[in-house]
């Protein structure tokens, strides 16, 4: 099969689920916005932008890198053996690698991707070969330029058995205007294997975004996903998902969502423990500000023998005018599982902020104090150089809350 | 150092100081006593200027400027360091981190503030600790221990101890006691500690003890004298004590 036969089979499913609305989220008209290229055509005077959301343009401490701006390729490297970085149209002339295509994520989940399957341009496609590990991380950065555009790339991850990759994505719009960004991404991580994806994202006021994630976890594998919003959007809805298939298998899910602004945000994630002795954790920490609303969704779902997983939600409320929700869920099918969670909301306790004072903080620093402990989730598995990279951002986010 | 006159403090609307006159100079440690509920904690607080605790009437005064309208933070900047009976656990906030932004809020180089901390985490025996969330599992005695630095990383002028010799073992209240009296050897500093049980008072050397009963301070003395008053008879005597003075 070719790229043409596929893309014929799959495309009366994608018609159909056009206008199919997604569970969750606010549902967008998608006829407000275009499918084009768009007219940018490099990353060039991003450079503020993108390294606050962990890209490095000099690639210092980056085993590869992939950029796209708009629904535009315009730079890939890779600088290990056994690694492949490029752009999805490039990888998908080999008909091998349309095993991973839209096979993970079908194209009719919501009219979102089949708006990304139908408008499909580019995206990145990222494999590590068998034996193989990536011990410095591969960047890819998605920026958003043109208004009105919905920018749709498709991604693939994949990491061969007995191998290890970490990726950062860094997300970014260029402009206040309106604009959709759909990302999708089918991540599959084989025996033995290793994944950390770290996503950042800073988008603005009218950008809506709606990433679509599913990722196949196999036997001993492991799977390990950071996502930090940080901006203000218009709306944002995501539920990855990772199917824990293979037996002994690993999942860790954290994200960290602060509302601003009149953002609607609804972000959760699933974990399936589909196979015996599998284990997945998901741990959101949101925090409201302004008139936002966050929702915080959650859920675990045990179907083998001898599976443990654990929900946290913690939401801290900053604004009168704003909403948090949290909703952890638990699904057992089988017996022998256990499935755990537990879930807060609250404000900064008047005790904490007067013993910091106590202490020698104003006000305002112990405040910070307090948001930045609170923003701390476990970045164990990440190259040290990330994980300090990660804390440097909380750092920040949290002085200037 | 600090003068306090006539102070009548109110705590959820209810009147807990009843009028405390107290004066502690500098190279002085006093030691405060009574039994649970008189009052001792709401005293500390009240210096230092917890907002809980409303002066009713009285004079606050330390080194010549009167506290009574100074914020906490302002109290704080003077020069007042307290150490909290219970201080709250802090999620997410290594003590190590916590250690250092003190530090480095009172001026130190960011080299400094770690030569000082690793020497403060030695002495108190905390160098395991400082990779954990602050409170968060700590032992009753780790506890104390970690207040008892992160109060002397402050460099105060005027040492304020809630009870920090509760729930910790013997040898331990020797490191504490050790490291109290080398903070009081510096020159112009003083100490109110407050201490339920009195053990530490054999590990510091204090100038003068106090017995507080139900808002008042009713006795005055020798510290030696009164904490072994106190260990072999209880508050029961200093009750009996003060009736016998009327």
């Amino acid at each position: 099969m070719n790229l043409e036969e596929a893309r014929r089979l799959l495309k009366p499913k994608a018609e159909k689920a056009l206008a199919k609305s997604a569970p969750y989220g606010l549902d967008l008209s998608l006829s407000s916005f275009n499918l084009g290229t768009g007219f940018g055509t490099g990353v060039e005077g991003s450079e503020k932008i993108l390294e606050s959301v962990g890209i490095d343009l000099n690639e210092r401490n980056r085993s590869g890198s992939y950029y796209q701006v708009d629904n535009k390729a315009v730079y890939s490297s890779t600088r290990q053996k056994g690694l492949t970085v490029k752009p999805l149209s490039q990888a998908l002339k080999n008909p091998e690698n349309l095993d991973y295509y839209w096979k993970a994520l079908p194209v009719d989940t919501d009219k979102y991707t089949a708006a990304a399957f139908l408008g499909e341009k580019e995206g990145y496609f990222i494999k590590v070969d068998d034996g193989v590990n990536v011990d410095t991380p591969v960047q890819a950065c998605l920026l958003l330029r043109t208004p009105g555009l919905i920018q749709a790339p498709h991604n693939i991850v994949v990491v061969g058995e007995n191998s290890r990759l970490h990726v950062i994505t860094g997300c970014a719009a260029m402009r206040e205007e309106a604009g959709l960004h759909i990302g999708v991404s089918e991540f599959y991580v084989k025996k033995g294997g290793t994944l950390t994806f770290t996503m950042i994202h800073s988008w603005g006021k009218a950008i809506h975004v709606r990433p679509r994630t599913v990722a196949h976890v196999g036997e001993n594998s492991v799977f390990i996903s950071h996502y930090i919003n940080t901006s203000q959007v218009s709306s944002l809805q995501t539920h990855p998902v990772a199917y824990l298939d293979g037996e002994g298998s690993r999942a860790y899910l954290s994200s960290i969502i602060i509302g601003r602004g009149a953002s609607k945000i609804d972000v959760g994630g699933t974990l399936e423990l589909d196979a015996p002795a599998c284990s997945g954790e998901i741990l959101s920490r949101t925090i409201g500000f302004d008139e936002s609303t966050v929702i915080a969704r959650a859920r675990v779902t045990g179907k083998a023998p001898g599976v443990r997983g654990h929900v946290e939600c913690r939401g801290l409320l900053l604004s009168n005018k704003s909403r948090i929700d949290a909703i952890p869920e638990l699904e057992a099918r089988v017996q022998d599982v256990q499935l755990t969670h537990e879930a807060a909301i609250g404000r900064i306790a008047e005790e904490e902020l007067l013993y910091l004072v106590a202490r020698g903080f104003t006000e305002e620093e112990a405040r910070s104090i307090i948001v930045r402990g609170f923003l701390q989730v476990e970045l164990s598995g990440l190259p040290e150089n990330l994980a300090k990279y990660l804390e440097g951002i909380l750092d920040s986010l949290a002085a200037s809350l | 150092m600090l003068y306090l006159k006539g102070l009548v403090v109110e705590l959820g609307g209810k009147t807990v100081i009843k009028g405390v006159d107290l004066q502690v100079n500098r190279g002085e440690l006093a030691l405060l006593m009574g039994p649970n509920g008189s009052g001792k904690s709401t005293l500390l607080h009240a210096i230092v200027g917890d907002k809980r605790c409303r002066v009713v009437s009285g004079s606050l005064v330390f080194n010549g400027a009167e506290l009574t309208s100074l914020t906490m933070e302002e109290r704080v900047r003077l020069g007042l360091g307290l150490g909290f009976q219970f201080p709250p656990r802090l999620k997410g906030v290594r003590l190590r981190s916590l250690a250092l932004r003190i530090l480095e809020k009172k001026g130190l180089s960011k080299d400094e503030a770690e030569r000082v901390l690793e020497e403060y985490s030695r002495l108190l025996r905390l160098e395991g600790l400082l990779d954990k969330d602050f409170n968060v599992g700590f032992s009753g005695g780790e506890a104390k221990r970690a207040e008892l630095m992160l109060t002397l990383l402050q460099n105060p002028l005027l040492l304020l101890l809630d009870e920090p010799d509760s729930g910790v073992d013997v040898e331990n209240l020797a490191l504490m006691g050790s490291a109290i009296s080398r903070y009081l050897s510096s020159n112009g500093r003083a100490a109110i500690l407050i201490t339920h049980t009195g053990y530490i008072a054999r590990h510091v050397k204090a100038s003068e003890a106090h017995v507080m009963i139900d808002g008042r301070i009713v006795c005055s003395g020798d510290p030696e004298e009164m904490v072994s008053n106190i260990m072999e008879h209880g508050f029961e005597a200093c009750v009996n004590c003060r009736r016998a003075k009327r």
